[in-house]
């Protein structure tokens, strides 16, 4: 195989893996410190999909519509986070995990309809900003500008993540929340507001990735439930509650995809499967996790 | 964190282990042989009721036997699973591919399938009781979309993105010397087939549950530590259920196939297993007949809904909100607490 060839799976891989890590870590961070599966978090990430949509419509004149577009997603999901936390979520701490599940899995069905309800069943699309539209030749292969901006934009998110998390004081506070809630409620920390932020936090990044993702992808109804089935791998894999282990993750999700289709062809959706079977037995917590 | 938030009851919650019946102390009432009259009641559909009634009914069964052999799991032996769609997909395609493909008779495909069920909840199975709680439910979850995965995939076997459409009925001229049944059709007939075939299935899970060795999965469930502390093998026994409960979800989906006239990768996508759960949360998880329950209650709405508006799953969704916050017990639990208090009212 030519290495041109090779190289350029490798960057769909990490294309892919870029995407993901920006959903996933989201994920991570609520599993991390509520130890709950946010099935929701998938419909979060269509909502800003389908809000950068509208928002495209609405400030498309000014010329930097896309980007107000993506923040204004962002933003408003990461609003409606707040809100079910504080509403609802918070009374099903400490209940069975069954009853969380069930919880985010009602969401998942009940904002599926809500954006089929408001923006119809047909493919929306959104046309790549201008600043990023064009490619470059690398090594031989053709790499849209688009992709190499989400290749800064996922490692900058994880570095910042990992700095708030391990270099601040709100860090601090979310990773004691980590480790020990009522120890934390019991030296005077306001436990409920950080759980209310990384929701927030949480939502806000799936709002963004669905922003992002508009313009290589089209707006369908039905993303939310392929999507978060794709995060969750990417969780399981990494480490639960780990932000590099998320990222790594979602690099071995990208790069198992993208070769695993030149190895088995028609086989690389079973291969990526199988490997998070894989992992869940040898090693639960993840590759980066640590065991509860 | 953790502690308080593990699944173990307390035997003041759930006083009694496993089954539990509505108004167990009311004489008269527990006197009626209700399983009989639904039995019956269930048999004689295609005779008073329309081909829409007896279509109605058969979907509510087969979900019925579906949802009560994830509760075998979910209620007796405190395990939640969220791929439990898997073993019902196994069943659906190794019967469909048996009866379609190979042109095999139902009396070989219909036990097929629940071995081809049990043989992957063994080895899934295996795996998956060595996690606890959530990481169980993840494993699980991981599994059904393995079997989704190929189902979607592999295009000579499960006939990938097409399915596997129009699988045969079973060859069923032998009513053909039975009074009454000898005219009816043969959607009619295999609608008779499944009920007796469902019912034979809930008797057996009945008896297990109530036999000795249902008896350690509630205990199980309530304590996992004490069962072990008293020489129980946990895994083992959470396996054994684990397999008995695929067993009866792939005899589910075999039916589901036939009935459905095909067997499609959909069938498996890790939301069914989600909709099997709100069935059996919905009947009630404390009780045998809750998930039947759960199941009636479900298909019924769901009908009844879709012919006002397309929005079923934003009322599903409603649904199981009210549920998780307000009646967490189910539709039996929420009658069962009624009852109770009518006759302490009564009493006093």
């Amino acid at each position: 195989m030519a290495p041109s060839f090779l190289f350029s799976q490798f960057m769909g891989g990490l294309t892919t893996a870029m995407f993901l890590f920006l959903i996933a870590s989201g994920l991570s961070l609520v599993f991390g410190i509520m130890r709950v599966i946010n099935f929701a978090h998938g419909s979060f990430y269509m909502l800003g999909a389908y809000l950068a949509w509208q928002g495209v419509q609405w400030f498309h004149p000014t010329g930097v519509g896309f980007w107000a577009a993506s923040l204004f997603a962002a933003v408003a999901v990461g609003v409606l986070g707040a809100v079910v936390e504080r509403l609802f979520f918070r009374s099903l701490y400490g209940r069975e995990e069954l009853y969380q599940l069930l919880f985010t899995y009602a969401l998942v069905l009940i904002l599926g309809d809500v954006a089929k309800f408001i923006w119809g069943t047909q493919q929306l699309s959104v046309s790549t900003p201008p600043v990023l539209v064009g490619s470059v030749q690398i090594f031989g292969s053709t790499q849209p500008f688009y992709n190499l901006f989400m290749m800064v934009i996922g490692p900058a998110i994880a570095l910042a993540g990992w700095l708030v998390l391990n270099r601040s004081g709100v860090g601090r506070l979310v990773r004691a929340a980590q480790m020990d809630r009522e120890m934390l409620d019991a030296l005077g920390a306001n436990v409920g507001t950080v759980y209310t932020g990384m929701f927030v936090v949480s939502s806000f990044l799936a709002g963004l990735s669905g922003a992002l993702v508009t313009p290589i992808q089209s707006i369908v109804p039905g993303m939310d439930v392929l999507i978060i089935v794709q995060a969750f791998i990417v969780v399981v894999i990494g480490g639960m509650g780990s932000l590099w282990g998320t990222f790594w993750g979602s690099v071995i999700y990208g790069e198992v995809l993208s070769f695993g289709i030149l190895i088995f062809p028609g086989f690389s959706l079973f291969s990526v499967f199988a490997l998070m079977a894989v992992i869940l037995i040898v090693r639960p917590w993840g590759l980066f996790g640590r065991p509860l | 964190m953790t502690t308080e938030t593990t699944a173990t009851r307390t035997a003041a919650e759930t006083p009694a282990p496993g089954v539990r019946v509505i108004g167990s102390g009311a004489s008269l009432w527990s006197r009626v042989p209700w399983t009989l009259i639904i039995f019956v009641f269930a048999c004689a559909v295609p005779w008073i009721g329309s081909r829409y009634n007896a279509f109605l009914a058969e979907q509510i069964a087969i979900d019925a036997l579906f949802a009560v052999s994830l509760n075998l799991l979910l209620g007796t032996t405190g395990l939640v699973s969220f791929g439990h769609v898997a073993y019902f997909g196994v069943g659906a395609y190794v019967c469909g591919i048996l009866m379609k493909t190979y042109s095999l008779p139902f009396v070989i495909a219909f036990p097929a399938a629940g071995l081809g069920a049990a043989a992957f909840a063994l080895v899934s199975g295996y795996f998956c009781v060595r996690l606890i709680k959530l990481y169980f439910a993840m494993l699980t979850l991981a599994f059904s979309q393995i079997i989704w995965a190929i189902a979607y995939k592999w295009n000579d076997v499960t006939g990938g993105d097409n399915g596997l459409p129009e699988i045969p009925f079973p060859n069923m001229d032998w009513m053909n010397s039975l009074p009454l049944v000898g005219d009816l059709k043969t959607a009619d007939r295999f609608y008779l087939l499944s009920i007796l075939l469902i019912a034979m299935s809930l008797a057996i899970v009945h008896r297990i549950i109530r036999s000795p060795f249902g008896r350690v999965l509630t205990t199980i469930r309530d304590n996992p530590e004490r069962a072990a502390f008293i020489g129980v093998n946990v895994r083992l026994y959470q396996l054994a259920a684990f397999v008995v409960a695929g067993t009866f979800a792939g005899f589910a989906g075999a039916l589901y196939g036939i009935f459905s006239r095909g067997v499609f990768a959909d069938y498996v996508f890790w939301s069914k297993s989600a909709e099997v759960l709100i069935m059996t949360i919905l009947g009630g998880m404390d009780y045998f007949w809750g998930p039947p329950v759960g199941a009636l209650a479900l298909v019924w709405l769901n009908q009844e809904i879709t012919d006002y508006t397309e929005y079923w799953p934003f009322v599903l969704g409603t649904i199981l909100l009210v549920l998780l916050f307000a009646f967490p017990g189910g539709i039996l639990g929420g009658l069962d607490a009624l009852w109770s208090r009518a006759r302490r009212v009564r009493r006093a």
